[in-house]
């Protein structure tokens, strides 16, 4: 078992290098970063522009740009002022040393935008994966229970519905009802904006009452995804035979479906819940960006627009190394929950 | 009174099942199918508006500004009403409901064939070419496809040039979004193929296809791959559905399919500024997309029990 975890791990190290550098590629070439430099000053032009780019050493080849970025520059002299001779010493520590970069837009080194943006992301994440879970197990197992039944065609029927929903018209509708129409009739109504009322401060009642509607939106979706690969586990485990000799040996139904369907139906599930275990990182993007909820997709997503690279490289670095990490663990989760299955 | 019809029909009951090829198997149980019907019905009517409906308003009517009308809620003369400059949303609707579609459809044809030709090369080789092409695809596939995308439409963004075909113009962006949907969608056709030319290789008929010394290429394209069309079916079916989804929310942020070309989703753009004065204008486009993920939602999957080879029997 320690031999498999560490030779997974060890497997890792050249998927990682690979997505660095697909992301690098298309990252470096997807726009002027410069062009955000100067803020709402106006843009950087002639001397100042030349003297930025070599400074921030995108007149370097991409090759070169890609191993400063993983290993720093520190070891060695940038050329700044452009007379053929480097002078001033770099300054870039690299990923591989704990060195995200710094943002191109706000100045602030990437590692440290990102963990004021990451727990925001984690709140709303978790929340709504238990949320989704809790559901998603429950409606499961009923339409299992009854399958056929009138309630079964129903969760059915709206779980391909939930699953089709494009998240703008959900999050958008949420927001007429939940938080338009319910003030309209003078009822007390849902906060669509932001994390918390500014004029209130940051207190946990606000922020719950602040995700309620963002993790309805996240959770309506999946909860329909989830509960039909329940329901269909659940089933196709009800018809092996040692459920049969469950039944013959007269045991109570609640057992049977809990102590031998559930744990058997289990095994698919933990792998679905594991697999986007990783991604919760990247946050949702969609609903993050409707709810203004500051979060990481949200931080993207305002720094894709102004091509701010450094920013972009590490979340998507960091989202990357979360999922293979998941995988991994996933993985290894599903060698104690099956003894039928080994690794060697 | 038996007319000589029904006499001959007696005379020749229905034909046995394994009278039918495959196709027709499939054909008789998806028809039983009742949500697969039902999908196959939504999406006939979505197909009737889309196109029936350019015969009623021309595209230059849903082009045509009029800032005197901005924001209007549905009337008898905008049964949907009218967006923030004055445009006919319905009308738009129709266009737009044209161009996600052929965004999704050509979108999945280039998914479809890296996706193939990568799983095929992958599964038929094996060994080094299989561990590299696996490696790439599972690469990609660990970064969050969404995030991909927008990346991918600002490196491309405004790189195509707007073009006319059929007399109509067309936003160069709409090729952008078309390529970078099908380009980052293309993982999971080239696992599903992979898998199934791993186990389709070590059949006889490819042993006895390789003895007779039939080129590799010739295996793979005409013996292994028509072998492996049910599953692929269906993947690009579901695929269809995730493209105009993409479609939606890449344009929704502003970084789709630009004017003067109309889609669903860039008619969802400007939704959140108006989610309170002017539903309409985002409650509509989102409906269509909603319908008619529903209706090829449910179609693939009816598809994916008519197609299963294990219940093909029956």
């Amino acid at each position: 078992m320690g031999r498999y975890i560490i030779r997974r791990l060890l497997q890792a190290i050249p998927l990682l290098f690979l997505i660095s550098i697909i992301v690098f590629v298309l990252i470096m070439n997807m726009g002027d970063p410069l062009v955000s430099f100067a803020g709402r000053n106006g843009q950087v032009k002639g001397k100042d522009r030349e003297r930025l780019i070599r400074q921030l050493g995108l007149d370097q080849p991409l090759y070169m740009q890609y191993i400063v970025w993983l290993i720093g520059n520190d070891w060695m002299k940038i050329d700044v002022n452009g007379d053929g001779t480097p002078d001033t010493p770099g300054e870039r520590r690299g990923v591989l040393r704990g060195d995200l970069g710094t943002s191109v837009v706000t100045k602030q080194p990437v590692l440290k935008m990102i963990g004021d943006r990451l727990p925001n992301t984690l709140l709303l994440m978790f929340t709504a994966e238990i949320v989704i879970i809790v559901f998603a197990l429950l409606l499961g197992i009923l339409s299992a229970v009854g399958q056929y039944s009138w309630y079964d065609n129903l969760f059915t029927g709206l779980s391909f519905v939930g699953f089709s929903m494009p998240v703008p018209l959900l999050a958008l509708g949420l927001i007429y009802i939940f938080g338009v129409y319910l003030k309209r009739a003078g009822l007390p109504y849902f906060p669509t904006v932001g994390m918390f009322e500014p004029s209130v401060g940051k207190t946990p009642e606000q922020v719950l009452w602040h995700m309620a509607l963002p993790i309805a939106t996240l959770s309506i979706i999946s909860i329909a995804a989830y509960s039909r690969f329940i329901r269909s586990n659940m089933l196709e485990v009800s018809s092996q035979d040692y459920m049969r000799t469950a039944r013959s040996k007269g045991l109570s139904e609640r057992l049977i479906l809990f102590k031998h369907a559930l744990k058997n139906a289990a095994l698919p599930i933990v792998t679905l819940i594991g697999l986007d275990l990783g991604f919760l990182l990247a946050g949702a993007l969609v609903t993050e960006t409707i709810f203004s909820w500051p979060g990481m997709g949200r931080l993207f997503y305002d720094h894709a627009v102004k091509s701010d690279l450094p920013v972009l490289m590490g979340i998507l670095m960091l989202i990357s190394v979360s999922v293979v990490f998941f995988q991994i663990v996933t993985d290894v989760t599903y060698t104690f929950l099956d003894p039928r299955i080994r690794y060697h | 009174m038996a007319t000589l019809s029904e006499a001959v029909n007696a005379a020749q009951p229905d034909s046995k099942p394994h009278d039918l090829s495959p196709s027709q198997l499939a054909w008789r149980k998806l028809r039983q199918n009742r949500a697969a019907m039902f999908g196959l019905v939504l999406f006939g009517l979505l197909l009737a508006y889309i196109i029936g409906g350019s015969f009623v308003f021309p595209e230059e009517y849903a082009n045509h500004t009029d800032l005197n009308i901005r924001l209007q809620p549905p009337s008898a003369a905008h049964p949907f009403g009218t967006d923030p400059i004055g445009r006919d949303i319905m009308a738009r609707t129709i266009y737009g409901g044209q161009i996600s579609l052929a965004i999704g459809v050509a979108s999945v044809a280039i998914a479809l064939i890296v996706g193939v030709l990568v799983g095929a090369f992958a599964g038929y080789y094996s060994g080094k070419t299989d561990s590299i092409l696996m490696r790439f695809t599972e690469a990609v596939l660990n970064i969050p496809t969404l995030f991909l995308l927008i990346i991918a439409a600002k490196y491309a963004g405004d790189k195509i040039q707007n073009f006319n075909l059929f007399g109509r113009e067309f936003s160069g962006s709409l090729i952008v979004i078309i390529l970078i949907i099908g380009f980052t969608s293309w993982m999971y056709l080239a696992r599903i193929v992979r898998s199934e030319f791993l186990s389709l290789k070590e059949r006889e008929y490819v042993t006895a296809a390789r003895a007779l010394g039939v080129k590799n290429s010739r295996i793979i394209f005409r013996h292994v791959l028509p072998n492996t069309t049910a599953p692929i079916i269906v993947a690009a079916t579901l695929g269809i559905a995730t493209a105009i989804l993409s479609e939606a929310y890449i344009s929704f942020l502003g970084l789709g399919v630009r004017a003067p070309t109309a889609t669903w989703g860039n008619m969802l753009e400007d939704a959140t500024r108006y989610i309170e004065s002017a539903p309409h204008i985002w409650f509509f486009p989102g409906l269509m997309i909603l319908i008619t993920v529903l209706a090829i939602n449910f179609l693939g999957d009816g598809l994916r029990d008519a197609l299963d080879p294990r219940t093909l029997a029956k």
